[in-house]
């Protein structure tokens, strides 16, 4: 345990040495949020129905999105650390480590996913905050579960991205799933278009599929759209599919660590 | 009244037996056509990387591992670090089959290859160190007492706050051997650890392994290209060609399976005539310089000495056994590859 907590501490301290890249995060998200609040903006004040999701609310939604968007595998590169050392040959390194091979994947994962996200949100949540419309949540209570769902929405996340590294060692390049699957999973979260605003046949497929525990369950628990009671259901949804994910994950591994060619010599 | 006596055969630390491996290699034809004829039907072919291996080493010992590119060197020592699962044979390492039971196996071993890195490329080293500490569960005495120790032989003490992207290779590669070693393992394999390395940093990394494997008494395993590595550390070498064993032994019995000759380099005087003679044969001519021949088993060396002393006006003049490149290109040539 001590071994993965010390890996993503290292994590950690490299991320900091590099201002200039959490600056530019920074300013990219901010101004990515912007669009997205005119677009909704727009959207809210030609359409007359009602909506299910509130106009603040659904800016909230968004710079929500924006400040939690680095732990979402949504580039090209989900995991570019454990990718580089399968096409690099550097993994046989990795394998020559006393560790199990998918928990330091998984820890791995789990490092890059919220170290980045840590340095960031809190700048952006602030300027979001004070200057852009974003609110708070609704009550203490919301606030927690919002905080809980997040956690667990880390760890689902981080089995989800572990899977996309573990398919590297069929496809060597894996630049085909790489960013075949996070476009899909910015969808199905709810990054592009809040999924309350999805239309009422997609809901239930949503609401199955682990997406929603990605991103759209723990943003409406901070809204109170969904009561925090709910936090146990989401809860639940959530680490039943991360279970799933480490589950799949573990077998590919020991599949695939059979197989494994390490290029070069 | 008589004692039992109890023989007890000292059990190898590493035994290989009849290793196979092979590969499957994707064919791809050259040009546009060639490669969509690929992508619709897919041609592999077998490349046989080992094909029955066998050696064995006794704790303790210094063995060069060498062959051509693409001999299998590489692959043999993945199967003994547990990184690569081999078709068949069997392998075992302290008592251990390698990738049954990698992480018992590794947490023993020590790996450093040359090519590539361990450290955190954008931490200072002492990061990783404390990094390799925590994944090896070293106790903290233990650990600082070993770190200390290879800091002062490596003399790291000054690189340990850079950032190993600001470090030179051969500042890096002292780092590595470090990295590999602070969990003092009893069997440290070295995968071509001088390549790029300027001749000091050479010369410090090899001082270095001497040290180790005599002190410590670390068994290393040492694959290289670098003949002088070679003829500095190795007290037996093992040479793999195309995925066999070609010869295993000290480095003087490799000499004598390929060749018995000696040459004799002769400097002349710049007015006198070329050596010549029916028992010798000129390899090379540089300036006045000379490198004759011969066999010592037909011709004795003091009388050869004697005859071109007589003939020619020699300034100096020494004998050596042929260079060990040779030799090596010689089997690499016998084999064929």
């Amino acid at each position: 345990m001590k071994a993965y907590f010390a890996l993503f501490s290292a994590r950690f301290r490299m991320l900091l040495q590099y201002r200039a890249a959490a600056i530019a995060g920074f300013g990219t998200q901010l101004a990515f949020g912007l669009i997205l609040v005119m677009i909704l903006e727009a959207f809210y004040r030609s359409g007359n129905a009602e909506q299910p999701l509130t106009q603040a609310q659904a800016v909230t939604y968004t710079w929500l999105g924006q400040a939690f968007l680095g732990m979402l595998p949504y580039t090209a590169n989900p995991d570019p650390e454990v990718r580089d050392m399968i096409r690099s040959g550097a993994v046989a390194y990795e394998l020559a480590l006393p560790l199990d091979l998918y928990t330091l994947w998984y820890a791995r994962a789990i490092a890059s996913r919220s170290a980045p996200t840590l340095l960031r949100c809190f700048p952006l949540l602030f300027v979001a905050y004070l200057f852009l419309g974003m609110t708070l949540p609704p009550s203490l209570a919301s606030g927690a579960a919002f905080l809980v769902s997040l956690l667990a929405a880390l760890f689902l996340v981080s089995a989800f991205s572990v899977l996309i590294t573990v398919s590297l060692m069929w496809t060597v390049s894996g630049d085909g799933i790489a960013r075949l699957l996070p476009s899909l999973v910015f969808l199905c979260c709810g990054l592009i278009i809040p999924l309350p605003l999805f239309p009422d046949w997609a809901q239930g497929i949503l609401n199955i599929l682990p997406f929603r525990g990605m991103a759209d369950a723990p943003f409406r628990l901070y809204l109170g759209h969904l009561p925090p009671g709910d936090v146990f259901a989401i809860v639940a949804h959530q680490l039943l599919w991360t279970l799933a994910f480490v589950l799949l994950g573990k077998w590919l591994v020991g599949l695939g660590s059979r197989r494994l060619v390490v290029q070069g010599g | 009244m008589t004692l039992p006596v109890v023989y007890c055969l000292p059990v190898p630390q590493i035994i290989v037996e009849n290793l196979v491996k092979t590969y499957q290699v994707a064919e791809r034809p050259i040009g546009v056509l060639g490669g969509l004829k690929a992508l619709a039907w897919p041609r592999y072919k077998t490349v046989t990387a080992l094909e029955g291996v066998s050696f064995s080493l006794e704790s303790g010992e210094l063995v060069g591992y060498i062959g051509p590119n693409g001999a299998g060197k590489s692959t043999t020592v993945k199967a003994l670090t547990g990184i690569l699962v081999p078709d068949s044979g069997r392998v075992e390492v302290m008592g251990r089959i390698p990738w049954k039971e990698r992480v018992a196996h590794v947490a023993r071993i020590g790996v450093v290859f040359g090519q590539r890195s361990q450290l955190w490329w954008d931490l200072p080293t002492i990061e990783s160190f404390d990094l390799l500490k925590e994944i090896y569960k070293t106790p903290t005495p233990k650990y600082v007492q070993t770190r200390d120790e290879l800091v002062d032989r490596l003399s790291l003490s000054e690189l340990l706050n850079v950032p190993v992207r600001q470090l030179s290779l051969g500042q890096r590669m002292r780092c590595e051997l470090a990295a590999s070693l602070l969990h003092s393992p009893d069997i440290l394999f070295l995968d071509e650890p001088t390549i790029g390395l300027d001749a000091v940093s050479k010369l410090a990394v090899r001082d270095f392994m001497r040290v180790l494997n005599r002190e410590r008494g670390v068994t290393v395993i040492l694959t290289t290209h670098d003949m002088d590595d070679i003829e500095a550390l190795c007290s037996r070498v093992i040479l793999i060609a195309g995925g066999k064993i070609l010869s295993d032994g000290s480095l003087s019995s490799l000499r004598a399976q390929v060749t018995q000759e000696r040459w004799l380099i002769v400097d002349l005087e710049e007015q006198s005539a070329p050596p010549c003679g029916q028992d010798f044969e000129i390899v090379s001519q540089q300036g006045d310089r000379f490198t004759l021949r011969y066999q010592p088993a037909q011709t004795d060396t003091a009388g050869l000495i004697g005859r071109i002393a007589a003939q020619c006006s020699v300034r100096d003049l020494r004998v050596e056994e042929p260079p060990i490149e040779e030799i090596i290109a010689r089997l690499y040539g016998g084999a064929g590859k």
